[in-house]
């Protein structure tokens, strides 16, 4: 971002061919699709599972959650589904804030909730699923 | 003076052919036409999709305090359950689960948008339909299994 676009013998096309301006291509779009679709079956799964589970009380949550195949779907379930809500939120954000500031503070912000809230939950299944 | 020649009048300036005055006087519709416009089930479909996206953004929370709370204490989670139990924490997950159904056949919408199918405008249309009317039924599925497992 030099500015001094006068000096620069690339044309405007050679400058947006490959990864493009935002220096990630077609990224964004590409894992924003990926998770979608593994999203599905995951969510699926997740409100099964909440079905089965309804009224459930401590100690019966507690050893389904310890199940292996659980914890391991319900991790799934949290990465997916954190990742495409972030590339969710980051698109919502880039269309309504135009400050640049403010737009560089929330998305910053977007990535910080979401690997709070990845990590704390992921914790809590790991704790649950080694016995703690 | 009664036997004004039309031209004369105020405003009327300049030669008006009767077609022409024919066609000013209809009354036309004003490009938006606000009062009788009504957003295309697509559009609100789309709307709806973004909010839906947002408001399961913050539902994530939920979920973290609710595993959180089962690796916690017995305390805890009775806490957790009661509070997900009350008619209040009831309407908030039912409004979960139909804003996760919908923001789920919504994206499948995407999805076969993606491959080019589908867009054509009653197709469109229908299919915009079909993703309210199967979230509301979904939604309602899943309550009344979720009620039939347990009867909680």
């Amino acid at each position: 971002m030099s500015g001094k676009n006068n000096t620069d013998m690339r044309t405007p096309l050679a400058k947006v061919r490959g990864l493009g301006s935002a220096r990630e291509g077609t990224g964004h779009f590409w894992r924003q699709r990926l998770t979608a679709i593994a999203n599905i079956p995951l969510t699926l799964f997740f409100v099964g599972f909440l079905i089965a589970l309804n009224g459930a009380g401590y100690a019966e949550v507690r050893a389904a959650l310890a199940n292996p195949f659980v914890a391991l779907m319900l991790a799934l379930v949290l990465i997916s589904g954190l990742i495409h809500m972030r590339l969710g939120m980051q698109v919502i954000i880039e269309d309504y804030i135009t400050s640049e500031g403010l737009k560089l503070a929330t998305i910053a912000l977007n990535t910080f909730f979401t690997v709070a809230v990845g990590v704390a939950s992921i914790f809590a299944l790991l704790k649950l699923a080694f016995g703690g | 003076m009664g036997d004004m020649h039309e031209d004369a009048e105020p405003g009327g300036a300049m030669s008006k052919s009767p077609a022409t005055r024919e066609f000013a006087r209809r009354e036309r519709p004003l490009s938006p036409h606000l009062t009788i416009y009504r957003p295309p089930i697509t559009m609100t479909m789309s709307i709806i999709h973004r909010i839906t996206g947002g408001a399961l953004y913050f539902g994530t929370l939920l979920v973290a305090v609710w595993l959180m709370a089962a690796a916690s204490s017995q305390a805890t989670f009775d806490w957790v359950n009661w509070a997900f139990g009350t008619w209040l924490g009831r309407l908030i997950l039912f409004g979960y689960t139909w804003a996760l159904m919908h923001h789920m056949l919504g994206g499948v919408r995407h999805l076969v948008w993606d491959t080019g199918a589908g867009l054509e405008k009653h197709t469109a249309s229908k299919i915009a339909w079909a993703t309210l009317v199967g979230s509301v039924l979904l939604t309602l599925l899943i309550w009344i299994a979720g009620y039939m497992a347990r009867g909680a």
